[in-house]
């Protein structure tokens, strides 16, 4: 059986004036069906280019990327935002809700550009917040709530339209540790019920919450295995340095 | 995704952003209250013209001989000639003898009396019907009888409604009341439509000295026709005079076709004026939802995210746009209605003239198709820009 999420030889550049930058450096890497992936670098490392390539939100310069078996490469515009409905849950840092919009509405979003019936829309989104415990606030706006609420609010969107992978980008990022932790067990939770989940930090003790690490530094893939072995918390200029503590 | 929803989501960025909405429909209000309250001015106007001007009859043509500048002259058997000879244009005649002469009721005095000799067609060549007693006949012309008709005003203030068979005095003549006429102008008034008398051609032609019959009027058979009777009668005319001074012949249909489309010509040219400010409402529609795209970045590259495609970002502003332009348009609507109804009070109090302003179904479908049209044409550009942003630029964006 293939992966669900395959990059093969995967390279980005990018034209920053006359000097080209190579964001992705010859990925390969694959993630199966029901992991739970933590994507870990810090800033300038790849990971946010990892991230939207295997969001469909760009295409890579150079390899392949198979999702689900579908070379995203080949895609057009609309094949992509169609692949991104119906195969991606995305969670972001910054919650992403629309805030002219009550959590119903924002929740029933990627169902409505799924083509999914008015009536059907309404109540898988009505399920989705009540398993986030929001089902006494459907009719509130996004900005009446705490950050840890919006937070379940997006994940409720991401979980709604029954995903393949579900892209959570620095999802504890703008949340106190507290909160923070309670949405790690939200996405412990999700990856439970036999989600395929894919964390995007910077942080080494959010990325251990994952069962699985790809470490990412200067484009390259430096550590892809267990998340609970040593080296895994380690990147490469640090293990120059000598091991972390 | 369906238009149903994208008009949904429309109404909703409307209805949140009220003011914004409605400062951004202004130019849209403006120019289509000001096409429809233009349109019905002239409507009203047009309306107006054709019913004072079908009082006067417009399927007469008035033969007017001076009298001047020819040694021939035409007779009345001549001018009946020229009618029975030209059935496929002419219906019938009358010679009309305007009198001046006080007239007399008793003791009292009508100034603005209008009296006038006629043949015995003439009131079915205008339309008039007798309401008591009976009209003037071939006998009375024949043998030059001192009778008359009068009109209802008279009839009403005179004689109480009784006036068959009483006398009337014109100038030191007395003449006696065959007949009323019916009551023909909405209101009767002094030197109105109803305040006339009518004797026989000859018996007007006997007591105010004139030998000649300077004036006819001819009822044509097809109105739509005027104009070839016209000439018709015109040719008829040269044969005997050989000179296209001698007479005149105007119709009534013909002066009112020139008038009324001067009238339009008039309104046109305002009515496009006021359009100008359909299109400066429109770019403020542009303006506002270029604006509105670059403040809704974040929006978009959300929308993007979760699997909107190009087309349904464009759909989404478009008739947003749309909706917006259509809904000023409607107020216009709206606001052109009252200021019509107001328009025509304002006429008939300071005026005195009973034009009433009235939009035209044309109009209003014009001014809801335009302004549907403005939105979509004006909300393209925006919503072009806003379906290419790239998703990844437009999530960023704060």
């Amino acid at each position: 059986m293939s992966a669900l999420i395959e990059f093969q030889d995967v390279s980005k550049l990018y034209q920053m004036g006359d000097t080209t930058i190579r964001a992705a450096d010859h990925i390969s890497m694959k993630i199966d069906a029901g992991e739970f992936v933590a994507i870990v670098g810090q800033s300038g490392s790849g990971k946010s280019t990892c991230m939207n390539i295997i969001g469909c939100l760009d295409v890579p310069t150079e390899g392949t990327y198979l999702l689900d078996g579908n070379d995203v490469g080949q895609m057009n515009k609309n094949q992509l935002a169609a692949i991104r409905n119906r195969k991606l849950g995305f969670i972001f840092q910054q919650y992403n809700l629309l805030p002219k919009l009550t959590l119903l509405e924002n929740v029933e979003v990627p169902l409505m550009y799924a083509g999914v019936p008015r009536a059907e829309r309404q109540e898988r989104a009505r399920v989705a917040l009540e398993m986030m415990g929001l089902g006494d606030k459907l009719r509130q706006k996004p900005l009446q709530l705490s950050g840890g609420q919006q937070q379940r609010v997006s994940i409720a969107r991401a979980l709604v339209g029954e995903p393949a992978v579900i892209l959570a980008d620095e999802p504890t990022g703008a949340l106190d540790s507290k909160t923070g932790r309670e949405v790690l067990q939200i996405l412990h939770d999700v990856h439970e019920a036999g989600n395929t989940v894919v964390l995007i930090t910077h942080d080494n003790s959010i990325a251990r919450q994952a069962q699985r690490i790809i470490r990412l530094e200067d484009g390259r893939v430096i550590y892809d295995g267990n998340s609970q072995a040593p080296e895994a918390v380690v990147s490469a200029s640090q293990t120059e340095r000598g091991p972390v503590q | 995704m369906k238009l149903s929803e994208s008009f949904r989501l429309a109404l909703k960025n409307i209805v949140a952003s009220k003011v914004r909405t409605l400062l951004t429909m202004l130019g849209i209000i403006i120019g289509v209250t000001a096409v429809i309250v233009i349109v019905g001015l002239g409507n009203g106007m047009e309306k107006y013209m054709t019913d004072s001007f079908s009082d006067m009859g417009t399927n007469l043509l008035t033969v007017m001989i001076p009298g001047r500048g020819s040694s021939r002259s035409v007779s009345v058997d001549q001018m009946y000639t020229i009618v029975a000879e030209n059935p496929e244009y002419f219906d019938q005649l009358s010679p009309t003898v305007s009198m001046s002469g006080t007239v007399k009721i008793g003791t009292e005095t009508a100034d603005s009396t209008s009296v006038t000799g006629v043949s015995e067609d003439y009131f079915n060549m205008a339309g008039y019907a007798v309401a008591s007693g009976r009209g003037l006949e071939y006998v009375d012309v024949a043998g030059r009888k001192n009778v008359c008709v009068i009109g209802s005003y008279l009839a009403q203030t005179y004689y109480s409604g009784s006036a068959v068979g009483q006398t009337i005095k014109v100038g030191a003549n007395k003449l006696t009341i065959v007949g009323v006429m019916a009551q023909e102008a909405d209101e009767m008034e002094s030197g109105g439509t109803d305040d006339c008398i009518y004797l026989p051609y000859s018996t007007a032609a006997r007591l105010s000295g004139t030998g000649t019959i300077s004036s006819y009027s001819i009822s044509v058979i097809n109105e739509d026709a005027i104009s070839e009777s016209k000439a018709a009668l015109e040719s008829a005319l040269y044969q005997i005079f050989e000179d296209d001074d001698a007479y005149m012949v105007t119709s009534m249909a013909e002066l009112l076709d020139t008038m009324t489309s001067m009238i339009n010509v008039l309104i046109i040219v305002l009515a496009l004026i006021a359009a100008i400010s359909l299109v400066v409402g429109g770019i403020g529609i542009m303006n506002i939802m270029l604006v509105s795209v670059t403040e809704r970045t974040k929006e978009i590259g959300i929308r993007k995210a979760l699997g909107a495609k190009e087309r349904s970002i464009m759909q989404q502003f478009v008739i947003e746009a749309a909706t917006t332009s259509t809904l000023g348009g409607l107020l216009g609507i709206a606001f052109g209605y009252l200021l019509s109804g107001i328009a025509t009070l304002v006429i008939a109090s300071l005026l005195e003239v009973d034009m009433a302003v009235t939009p035209t179904f044309g109009s209003i479908l014009l001014a809801v198709g335009v302004s549907v049209a403005i939105g979509v044409v004006f909300g393209y550009l925006p919503a072009k820009k806003a379906a290419r942003l790239n998703p990844i630029d437009a999530l960023r964006y704060d």
